[in-house]
């Protein structure tokens, strides 16, 4: 009796610490969340319907990206898109999102989220996959008749999905300096 | 009655005229260095500026999308240890949003209990705090892994600066909303054109992180993330998501371009290391720094800044001897953690080539690392997190440059 009560109790204290405390804000609504609009986990979640082919990619390119990037993605203003595959361990690593990013739901989501440069936002859902699907055929990760959609982004493997370690700082010796006065 | 209504008007504007015209006067004589003592001086004003004869500025590359790019703080031309909001150095990927408060929201979402959606009133009235803390780009002194490092403080440390901030804990917010168990990350996204989002451990998302309203006692700047931002003490300053607009509380890091594709730290043998949030232990000395030139033979005050992303500032030492002999400067009080801490030590330049550096120590035992020591573990391709010591030369005609490595 004791006891259930206690846990009770505990359990109790334990929501009204976890629970609003000054009531401030609103509810935020459903249309509130989606107007801040789609940010995309590796596992897929956040992508929204919609499809795209690396020839319907290859035409928004043309339209919209290589004005910066260079018609084959090769940089201009903005950076390269393609190439660098097996630099990375190299005195001039070129890092680009066939040889560097590790996941194509980050392409999506970046592409999405900040490009075109100067007018991010522009392109519909359709678009970007259809970018995204021509970037990775350009970087020879998908092949041309591959189609990009929430099903089939998030299971595409880049070269450098496993070129990531955890930080081990503090990773610089001082130990001699520290016996200094 | 018209006729004199008229002429008062006029009377007025003729007043307003000679003393607008004076005010004029004196501005131009003092910049021509001529004496005003004595002339009646410039009016009291709503908003202050500094004197039109300080000059120093944050410096910037040329670029074609200066939307995007960095500005870098006068480190040498600050006196003391906090920096103004004028002089605060940038880091921008998309420009600076102008964003009404009024309009403003900051929504938290995802693995809640109750999404909530505030408004920049609310959060300025919950029960905040001030911390004086500097603020360090993960990319500052990028230059200096380069064999030909970087000619002067502004241009190769200048990605850092030092201000009071004050805000809610993020503790409290998220708190607000109810965590769900299970949650174990945070994606912090803002409101600039691009939608700049991080993700961060929701362990760190309950210590120690402030979403700040205000620096240096009055709103945010602009280009500082008004009306809502991140601070986290002692980590880079990408993750301190400005123009904040919205927080999901997720199971999983999101993996965004700026923590994956950018703000990772590329070794030698071609892996990355990711999520290098943690600035460590770094100074520069400056006085004596490159492009000043020492009048002379003299006594000097040696001087400059030192700071960590891991607390107090121990100690720092000074050589003036190229590394061979170091000596302690003596640091201003009070150090507080994860601030600027001014260091000073009285040098007499004897008129010989002298070569001079600062090296950091903080209260966790870390010691500030040569460049060649973190070249020895890291390479020269990590891009990010250089704290490395930086050497000035003294030359015998009292110009300094920096040292080639």
């Amino acid at each position: 009796m004791w006891r259930v009560s206690l846990v009770a109790l505990a359990a109790a204290a334990m929501l009204a610490a976890q629970s609003s405390k000054y009531g401030v804000g609103q509810p935020a609504t459903p249309g509130q969340i989606r107007d801040l609009g789609a940010a995309i986990a590796p596992d897929g979640t956040g992508l929204p319907e919609g499809s795209g082919t690396v020839a319907a990619g290859r035409e928004v390119f043309a339209a919209r990206c290589s004005k910066c990037h260079g018609e084959k993605a090769e940089g201009a203003v903005g950076p390269a898109l393609v190439g660098g595959r097996g630099t990375l361990a190299t005195a001039k690593p070129v890092k680009t999102v066939g040889s560097f990013w590790p996941y194509a739901t980050t392409v999506w989501d970046y592409i999405n989220r900040a490009m075109p440069f100067d007018q991010p936002g522009l392109l519909k859902p359709a678009e970007v996959y259809a970018v995204v699907a021509y970037i990775l055929n350009l970087n020879h990760i998908i092949g041309t008749d591959q189609v990009m959609d929430a099903k089939s982004l998030p299971k595409v493997k880049m070269p450098n999905r496993d070129g990531f370690v955890a930080d081990p700082r503090p990773d610089v010796d001082n130990k001699a300096k520290r016996s200094e006065r | 009655m018209r006729v004199s209504k008229r002429s008062s008007r006029r009377q007025l504007l003729r007043i307003g005229a000679a003393v607008g015209g004076g005010l004029l006067a004196t501005r131009e004589s003092a910049m021509a260095g001529e004496n005003t003592l004595g002339q009646l001086g410039i009016p009291l004003g709503p908003y202050g500026e500094r004197s039109p004869f300080e000059k120093a500025v944050r410096w910037t590359r040329e670029s074609k999308t200066p939307e995007t790019g960095s500005s870098f703080t006068p480190l040498a031309d600050s006196f003391g240890t906090l920096t103004p909001s004028s002089l605060h150095y940038e880091r921008h990927h998309a420009g600076i949003p102008t964003i009404d408060p009024a309009q403003h929201r900051l929504v938290i979402h995802g693995m809640v209990k109750q999404p909530l959606s505030l408004t920049v009133a609310e959060i300025r009235h919950l029960p905040s705090v001030s911390r004086t803390l500097v603020l360090e780009c993960g990319g500052n002194s990028g230059s200096e892994w380069a064999a030909k490092t970087g000619p002067d403080v502004q241009r190769s440390y200048g990605l850092v600066s030092c201000s009071e901030w004050t805000g809610v804990p993020l503790s409290l917010l998220l708190t607000e909303a109810g965590v769900q168990p299970g949650a174990s990350w945070v994606i912090a996204e803002g409101a600039d054109a691009c939608r700049m989002e991080r993700s961060i451990p929701i362990a760190r998302a309950m210590d120690n992180i402030l979403v700040a309203y205000g620096q240096n006692g009055e709103a945010l700047r602009p280009a500082q993330g008004y009306p809502l931002r991140l601070i986290i003490p002692g980590w880079e300053g990408n993750a301190n998501v400005k123009w904040l607009h919205s927080l999901k509380i997720t199971d999983q890091a999101y993996m965004a371009r700026d923590e994956t594709a950018k703000y990772t730290d590329l070794m030698p043998d071609g892996k990355a290391r990711i999520f290098t949030y943690q600035m460590e232990a770094k100074s520069v000395i400056t006085f004596p720094s490159g492009g000043q030139t020492l009048r002379g033979p003299s006594l000097y005050e040696l001087t400059g800044l030192a700071w960590s992303g891991r607390g107090k500032i121990e100690r720092v030492d000074v050589t003036t001897d190229g590394g061979r002999s170091w000596v302690k400067a003596l640091l201003q009080e009070p150090r507080l953690p994860i601030a600027f801490t001014r260091f000073r030590l009285p040098w007499r330049f004897e008129g010989r080539e002298a070569v001079i550096a600062s090296r950091a120590v903080d209260e966790s035992g870390y010691v500030q690392p040569t460049r060649e020591a973190l070249i020895a573990v890291r390479g020269t391709n990590s891009g990010y997190h250089f704290n490395g010591i930086k050497f000035w030369k003294v030359q015998a005609d009292g110009n300094v440059t920096y040292v080639e490595s």
